[in-house]
């Protein structure tokens, strides 16, 4: 244990708020984004999905990021659990994601081309 | 301890035993495991929503305008403002512990206990807040009707403004009452009763030539479409079957039941993860006054709670881009 408490931390405070500020504009931009809902946003679809999801998206995934870099500490970890940590995370939500959409999509037209009859 | 110490030869390699190849405690890289394996569990539930939204693509709610509530503005049209302040304070209490672990590492007990004070009555206040939207959720505003299929009708006037049932409904003298399990068998009940009959608001309907019904597709604009005078009669009158108040796990007035399920299954979920957060926040909070980390010069544990806090925050903000901007 005497390793452990021969490490002097210096405090970290300034950056903590630093990050805090990041994290609140983030939101803030998301949230008058929400509401203003811009129309040239809305209506420009890139990859099947409006500009605008994928704007609020980016910056989910960017708050995330600073949440658990700074907040969690994860900058401060070995390599090694970093990456065992992010890609098992990345890798098996991006399959789940892509599976459970595309297979959403699929009964999605099968209703409305009315293969099967559901609204009676 | 060094006398009892097998040799093995792989001393100081990476491998060798003795030493921790990830440099982190037991207790923290434990905490990590959990940490992903919740996480997975979140993006289940997250991407089963995704499925379900992308199965009823074209009859999804509008999240604006069903989270519009905010305290003391009653009928008020405020979209998102309540969830945002939500947001706010879950990363107000989410920076006020990690300031509680920065302060755990200079071995400040006062400064910790105050950290960890304000988290935990930031948790608290967010369950609060938690609560009251569950409650706008669950009894909602306008009301609206369900036909055969399960499709959800809703009312609005010429000037395109949503209307409530009880503007709606004329009332008529009802013989329907509740049926309760102390008046008959004692094993059977029913739920209590919508405040109008589907027979009332069907006359109503009739009565107010203002009104229209708004089905719950959406067309290419991203708007509800919204029926003309006799496609509204002929549709309340031929299809519409009950009346539906607010939100349950059966039917709710906003749109697919889907919707409301996965709203209660997620959110709650999510406000159990903080419950159960501020439970052990509090619990850590009373060893740190009672000096147990002190003695121990080592706070590893409030940095450990914080993990788990700090992950409460983040899946908040995919719950929150999911459920609310998205």
């Amino acid at each position: 244990m005497a390793h452990d408490t021969a490490h002097q931390h210096e405090s970290n405070t300034k950056k903590i708020w630093t990050v805090f500020a990041i994290l609140s504009v983030v939101t803030i931009v998301e949230v008058v984004l929400g509401i203003l809902k811009p129309e040239f946003l809305t209506d420009t679809s890139f990859l099947s999905m409006s500009l605008l999801n994928w704007i609020f998206i980016i910056l989910t995934i960017y708050k995330a990021y600073y949440i658990a870099w700074s907040f969690m500490h994860l900058e401060g970890e070995t390599k090694g659990l970093r990456r065992a940590i992010v890609w098992t995370a990345i890798f098996l939500i991006s399959y789940l994601i892509f599976i459970l959409l595309t297979e959403g999509g699929y009964i999605y037209e099968v209703y409305k081309n009315g293969y099967v009859a559901w609204d009676f | 301890m060094e006398a009892t110490v097998v040799r093995t030869g792989t001393e100081g390699k990476t491998w060798g035993g003795g030493n921790e190849p990830l440099k982190s405690s037991y207790g923290k890289m434990m905490m990590w495991f959990f940490i992903v394996s919740d996480a997975l569990t979140f993006s289940g539930f997250l991407a089963a929503y995704g499925f379900s939204r992308f199965k009823f693509m074209d009859s999804w709610p509008i999240a604006d305008e069903v989270f519009n509530h905010f305290p003391f503005l009653h009928g008020v049209d405020a979209p998102m403002y309540y969830v945002a302040l939500m947001t706010f304070i879950l990363i107000f209490s989410s920076v006020t512990m990690v300031l509680a672990v920065d302060a755990g590492h200079q071995l400040k007990k006062g400064k910790v206990t105050f950290y960890m004070f304000l988290t935990i009555i930031g948790g608290i206040i967010f369950l609060g807040s938690q609560a009251w939207e569950w409650k706008n959720f669950i009894n909602g505003t306008y009301g609206a009707v369900y036909t055969e299929g399960g499709n959800i009708l809703q009312f609005i006037d010429g000037d395109g403004h949503r209307v409530a049932l009880s503007d709606i409904a004329i009332a008529e003298a009802s013989s329907r009452v509740e049926h309760e399990s102390r008046n008959g068998i004692w094993y059977e009940s029913e739920k209590s009763l919508p405040s109008y009959s589907i027979g009332e608001v069907k006359a109503g309907f009739s009565e107010n030539s203002d009104l229209l019904i708004r089905t719950q597709v959406v067309n290419d604009e991203g708007e509800k479409i919204i029926l003309s005078r006799e496609e509204s009669i002929a549709k309340l009158n031929s299809e519409a079957v009950g009346v539906v108040e607010g939100a349950n796990l059966t039917r709710n007035e906003y749109g697919p039941p889907l919707f409301a399920d996965f709203f209660f299954f997620i959110t709650g979920f999510h406000g159990f993860h903080v419950f159960s957060g501020v439970v052990i926040n509090i619990i850590i909070f009373f060893n740190v006054i009672l000096g147990t980390y002190e003695r121990r010069k080592n706070y590893e544990m409030v940095e450990k709670v914080g993990l788990y806090w700090h992950f409460v925050d983040l899946v908040w903000v995919f719950v929150f881009t999911f459920f609310y901007l998205v």
